[in-house]
């Protein structure tokens, strides 16, 4: 077993042209600690790391290494320091085996490999590690946890002292995440690593974390002891306002009246993972149904089937008791939205302008949904001008392309397109993905404002968090099926993760 | 009657086997280069001018061998030269390669117009039917020893990607472009080697045909092989092992029309001929079914993103 080292940042600052990322950051990290670095989308997080890494190089400030003074210009040099990241997006090459990843990962491969001694080194490396992981089988065929603990598997196997972590739960279901967090803090504590979680879930921060440094805007925000400072005053910290966004509020109950219901839905199998089989959902006026699942299983085949993106074998779907396919007309007749996931590639035509874009569901669409031959072209600018202004949309003009805008402006363009007029069906995919804290409380209480004024919604979301504060209801999905169903109200998180892993 | 199905059989055994042996080459030149992220299209004009490169080498040395290196080497610079242009900044692999078929027909039918006429010393067969006293299975029986190198090169490739530093990297790189990058691999340059290395084996699947099978060089020498090995790599799995089945069975479709004339059957000739073009669209026509992504694919190649 390796020794953990501290790492000290003194002063960093960092800048892209005139854009400075990062000024005057300091951290303080003790060997044999678990420390958060937390803050918003673009508060300068993951730049610090990559300095630290050696991915980019600093312009200002030093950093202290195992109580050295340390040169960081390239990724070999914080290789031979022993620091070490396991990214977000795993790093791990899918279509091989967990050995033949461990392998390659190390510096001095020889040319030929010889597998039979290197398994049998393998093995008895992984007889001195705290959890286990099966070597002769594809990553790909691992859960998302599986492979987390891959990839910190490979960190040590590299004989990592120093462990950055990069949203290591963004992909795991709560007792998965409550298992690798828990590992990661004992293995810190026995003085093996030291390890810095990058992360904004303040739960976790407060259940597994001993210090904590704060970023805003590229500056620091704050630092200190987890038992001193409450969620509060981090997230005070963090949005740099003394109160959080308050969550939406929700108003009436549930109608009887059932909008949506997909029943028998099946689609083919697609890229080794199992089709769509539901028995039956439905989605009533005045409700918001959260589908919950680990990512990969199903969601995204269900948004695709009812957005039209993708055939169903068999089975039917009906809104308003009536047969509904996703045809241009149908979804006009029945006043069906669709935010999708990726809004930019599905949701938008990029190189259109952002006024075009803003019409796309009504261009064509007279008074009274009578049919639009001709285009209304002061009517489709004022339209986006009315939406621009009521959505905040940042675009450099109306009629730039909308490509150009920045993923949270797309999404509120996308919003406010889709939450235009009578609404009586709304399916929303991930709909804050990627979003700030304000930017998250707006377009979640636009959702509840449209559920209050009697839309029915089918909210997608890989954010279990995000179901638990908005639906009313929670159905679970598991490769493709529907396997449990219950109301949100008192709703326990882990039970709905292991019905998200498949355990019943 | 059982007599003319064993002669059609047996000729069909004996196509198979010459057939096959281009299929073979540029197919695992063809995964080589798939594997490492990049599409090559450019293999049929490679295939073409190393038939004629080898063609030419042979008759101006004397040496056969001599113009299957000859033509290995003229692919290797072909495919290094689509290697090197798609490293660029936003050059499509497959309009690039069809740039580098196009330009290497051209540049062999230029420079082949002389050799079009004199007949060059071609490779010797071994004669496995040694045994026989029939003509027919002594004939059948005569390999050329590329056919040999083939298989052989398959099984290397086969354990190259499986055992050999090189050959992982050249998976990684040609399945996580994410992966590569993190562990440091150098990308572009993984993927030029292999370009060129596998285009030096399309070059030599063009030497057999102009040095070997059918022997001589013109320029309706190649019928689209170099196309069909993408097919056939589809096919595969972009496993080189399954590489030599794929081939032998495509060998086996292009040797039925010739082998039903040897007993006389005349009729459908041409439908006959065309039985490789049926078989290559078969396969895809099955592997592309219902839009499922195909298992086995590299993760980077540019057709399947």
């Amino acid at each position: 077993m390796t020794t953990a080292i501290g790492v000290e940042a003194v002063g960093i600052g960092k800048h892209f042209g005139s854009f400075h990322a990062l000024s005057d950051v300091s951290l303080k990290v003790r060997p044999g600690s678990v420390h958060g670095l937390l803050g918003e989308n673009g508060a300068g997080k993951s730049t610090l790391v990559k300095c630290l890494l050696g991915y980019y190089r600093t312009d200002e400030g030093q950093f202290i290494v195992d109580g050295r003074e340390a040169s960081i210009e390239r990724p070999a040099d914080a290789d031979a320091l022993g620091l070490g990241m396991v990214y977000q997006h795993f790093t791990l090459v899918p279509s091989m085996t967990v050995a033949e990843n461990l392998v390659m990962s190390r510096q001095n491969v020889p040319n030929i490999v010889n597998w039979r001694s290197e398994i049998a080194g393998l093995k008895r490396f992984m007889e001195t590690m705290p959890f286990k992981v099966p070597l002769e089988v594809q990553v790909g065929s691992l859960a998302a946890g599986e492979r987390q603990k891959t990839e910190i598997v490979k960190q040590l196997y590299l004989q990592r002292r120093f462990l950055v972590l990069d949203e290591p739960t963004s992909v795991l279901t709560p007792p998965e995440a409550t298992e690798m967090l828990g590992l990661v803090r004992d293995l810190a504590h026995s003085g093996a690593l030291t390890i810095v979680i990058i992360t904004h879930k303040l739960k976790e921060v407060a259940a597994f974390v001993d210090e904590v440094t704060v970023l805003r805007r590229g500056r620091m925000a704050g630092s200190g002891s987890v038992r001193d400072l409450g969620p509060a005053d981090l997230t005070a910290m963090m949005i740099g306002e003394p109160h959080a966004p308050k969550n939406p509020e929700r108003q009436g109950i549930p109608s009887a009246e059932a909008r949506l219901v997909v029943s028998g839905l099946r689609t083919a199998p697609d890229a080794g993972r199992k089709g769509l089989s539901i028995g039956s959902i439905e989605v009533h006026a005045r409700e918001i149904v959260g589908i919950a699942g680990v990512s990969g299983n199903g969601q995204k085949d269900l948004v695709e089937v009812l957005g039209g993106q993708r055939p169903a074998e068999s089975g039917s779907v009906t809104v308003d008791g009536a047969p509904y396919r996703a045809s241009r007309t149908e979804s006009l007749a029945h006043d069906v939205r669709v935010l999708p996931e990726e809004p930019l590639r599905n949701g938008c035509v990029p190189s259109m302008t952002v006024v075009d874009n803003l019409n796309l569901r009504g261009f064509d669409v007279g008074p009274g949904k009578s049919h639009r031959s001709w285009l209304d072209r002061a009517g489709m600018a004022a339209r986006a001008r009315n939406m621009i202004a009521a959505y905040g949309i940042r675009t450099p003009s109306p009629s730039a392309p909308i490509g150009v805008l920045s993923g949270g402006n797309v999404q509120r363009c996308v919003l406010a397109r889709e939450l235009d007029g009578d609404v009586r069906l709304l399916i929303v995919a991930n709909p804050c993905f990627g979003l700030d804290v304000k930017a998250v409380a707006e377009t979640r209480t636009r959702i509840m404002a449209a559920r209050n004024a009697g839309t029915a919604v089918l909210l997608i979301s890989e954010d279990l968090d995000e179901i638990l504060e908005l639906a009313d209801r929670i159905v679970v999905m598991h490769e493709g099926q529907v396997v449990h169903e219950m109301p949100a109200k008192g709703a326990d998180p882990q039970e709905i993760g292991r019905h998200m892993l498949g355990q019943h | 009657m059982s007599g003319s199905i064993a002669t059609v059989l047996l000729a069909m055994l004996a196509g198979s086997l010459r057939v096959s042996t281009p299929f073979l080459f540029v197919s695992l030149g063809e995964c080589l280069t798939e594997k490492s992220g990049r599409i090559n299209l450019g293999n049929e004009g490679v295939l073409v001018l190393g038939a004629m490169v080898a063609y030419a080498t042979s008759y101006e040395t004397g040496s056969p061998w001599a113009g299957v290196a000859a033509a290995a080497l003229a692919g290797l610079l072909l495919g290094g030269l689509h290697g090197e242009v798609c490293s660029l900044a936003k050059v499509n692999d497959v309009a690039m390669g069809i740039a580098i078929m196009l330009a290497g027909t051209g540049i062999a039918f230029f420079f082949g117009k002389p050799y079009v006429q004199p007949s060059a010393t071609l490779l010797p067969g071994i004669p496995f039917g040694f045994w026989s006293a029939s003509p027919q299975v002594r004939n059948a029986l005569l390999v050329c020893p590329l056919f040999l190198v083939g298989i052989a090169a398959a099984i290397g490739l086969h354990w190259c990607f499986n055992a050999t530093r090189a050959g992982l990297r050249i998976r990684i790189v040609g399945d996580s472009q994410d992966a590569a990058l993190a562990l440091g691999l150098p990308i572009d340059r993984t993927r030029f080697i292999a370009t060129a290395c596998g285009s030096a084996l399309a070059g030599i699947g063009g030497a057999f045909l102009s040095l070997y099978y059918p022997g001589s060089w013109n320029e309706g020498l190649s019928s689209g092989q170099g196309l069909m090995a993408v097919a056939l790599v589809v096919f595969s799995r972009w496993n080189p092992i399954n590489c030599i089945y794929a081939s032998l069975l495509f060998g086996a479709a292009g040797a039925l029309g010739p082998s039903l004339q040897t007993v006389g059957i005349t009729w459908g000739y041409y439908l006959f001929y065309a039985a490789p073009y049926v078989v290559t669209l078969v396969v895809l026509i099955i592997t592309a079914r219902g839009g499922r992504s195909l298992r086995g694919m590299p993760g980077q190649l540019s057709i399947g993103r």
